[in-house]
């Protein structure tokens, strides 16, 4: 059970042992879950630092997949985006693409996620030179977007969102971008440096 | 009465148990700040270098979004006069522009000779002919440059070096394509236009 559901349960009951009261107001707190339900399903809520990254396989081409888990053992940038094709001179990953002698230096891979199919990704990732997989989270349609609660419901899109993922698999830094805007890459290299810190400290 | 507290315990619970929501993140939501200072010795500053309002544009010649940003600048310049120094860095798009790093390099060949800011201007005014460095090369005549030292520089790529580190400056500033412009030292997440632009100078002010 989700802690949404476990925590609107738990206030519920809260409330009821609190006030007993009249059937109007008893039905009114009644339909306050079915409310707050409404909103949280609208409103992504991406996963955050400590949590396990949800491993996947997405397709990469059209006979390649690409799992998370095979980078066990380095830093993993995945980058969740809306669509291929957005109308702007640089777009967050062309962006990325410049700066990947930069994540390179933390061994860190960059993975991109979108709902667009694979032969948009394929195209997309030649015309921009992207120098990283273009993952096609298509079918079912934005699942693993889904599982790491960036995911936008009513359009059916990918949220802008980003996670820096450490060696062993847990989310160290993740980033929901408020809507157009994007996020830039600075905050994945603080994310980068920040890892390598903590595991200096650790080894030392 | 009771309303209201419901939904106000309601808030509670969902901030404490719940990863921040995306309205949450876009009521917290803070702008990238400018992470290299403006100096007068590393900087193209235009207006007066200790002026109260500070407008940096990150920027690539060949980006068709900066050339239409470029009259926008100067009809901020020309409203706050004196009042403004505007700033420009390089964040040449290699991967997407071919002519885009030469551009900037002709740019940084002629700011060693004194005549960055008409450079600057020439190359935005004729973008199409970017791929030309011919032309740039009769504008560096016209300003009265030392043309073998202008084009040997270029050739040698002298300010590549200068033109990265703006660009990485940049990138770690929150650049997030081109043109990028930081009002008083923060991120303009609004349109380049040179309305949005004096708003946004004369709300920090």
């Amino acid at each position: 059970m989700s802690p949404l559901k476990t925590s609107l349960m738990q206030t519920g009951k809260m409330r009821r042992m609190r006030k007993p009261e009249n059937r109007v107001a008893a039905r009114s707190r009644r339909q306050q879950p079915l409310k707050t339900k409404k909103i949280a399903k609208k409103v992504d809520s991406v996963l955050g630092p400590g949590k396990t990254a949800p491993n996947f396989s997405l397709n990469s081409t059209p006979d390649q997949k690409v799992s998370l888990n095979d980078f066990r053992g380095q830093p993993v940038i995945l980058a969740f985006y809306p669509a291929d094709w957005s109308p702007v001179c640089t777009d967050q990953l062309s962006l990325y693409a410049m700066v990947m002698p930069e994540f390179k230096k933390f061994n860190a891979e960059l993975l991109a996620i979108s709902v667009d199919n694979i032969w948009s990704h394929l195209a997309f990732a030649k015309d921009r030179k992207l120098n990283f997989p273009v993952l096609a989270d298509f079918e079912p349609k934005g699942s693993i977007s889904k599982k790491y609660g960036a995911y936008k419901e009513r359009i059916g899109e990918s949220a802008r969102a980003l996670f820096v993922i450490d060696d062993k698999g847990i989310i160290r830094w993740s980033h929901l971008s408020p809507d157009g805007i994007n996020p830039g890459a600075d905050g994945i290299l603080s994310a980068l440096e920040n890892l390598n810190k903590a595991q200096s400290v650790e080894k030392s | 009465m009771s309303g209201t507290t419901t939904v106000a315990r309601k808030r509670t619970t969902r901030k404490t148990l719940l990863e921040p929501t995306s309205r949450e993140t876009a009521e917290k939501y803070q702008a990238p700040r400018l992470e290299i200072p403006v100096t007068a010795e590393r900087d193209h500053i235009e207006g007066p270098v200790n002026a109260s309002l500070t407008l940096v544009e990150y920027g690539d010649y060949q980006c068709p979004y900066c050339g239409a940003a470029y009259p926008e600048v100067k009809k901020v310049q020309k409203e706050l006069g004196s009042e403004l120094r505007f700033v420009f860095r390089n964040f040449p798009l290699t991967n997407m522009h071919e002519h885009a790093m030469n551009a900037a390099e002709t740019a940084e060949a002629a700011s060693t000779q004194g005549k960055f800011w008409p450079m600057h201007d020439f190359l935005y005014e004729h973008q199409a002919a970017l791929g030309d460095p011919s032309v740039a090369l009769g504008y560096a005549k016209k300003l009265g440059l030392d043309t073998q030292r202008f084009e040997r520089e270029i050739a040698q790529h002298m300010y590549q070096k200068r033109i990265k580190d703006d660009f990485m400056g940049g990138v770690r500033s929150g650049v997030n394509g081109t043109p990028t412009f930081y009002v008083n030292g923060v991120r303009h997440d609004e349109d380049a236009v040179a309305k949005a632009l004096i708003e946004a100078l004369n709300h920090t002010k």
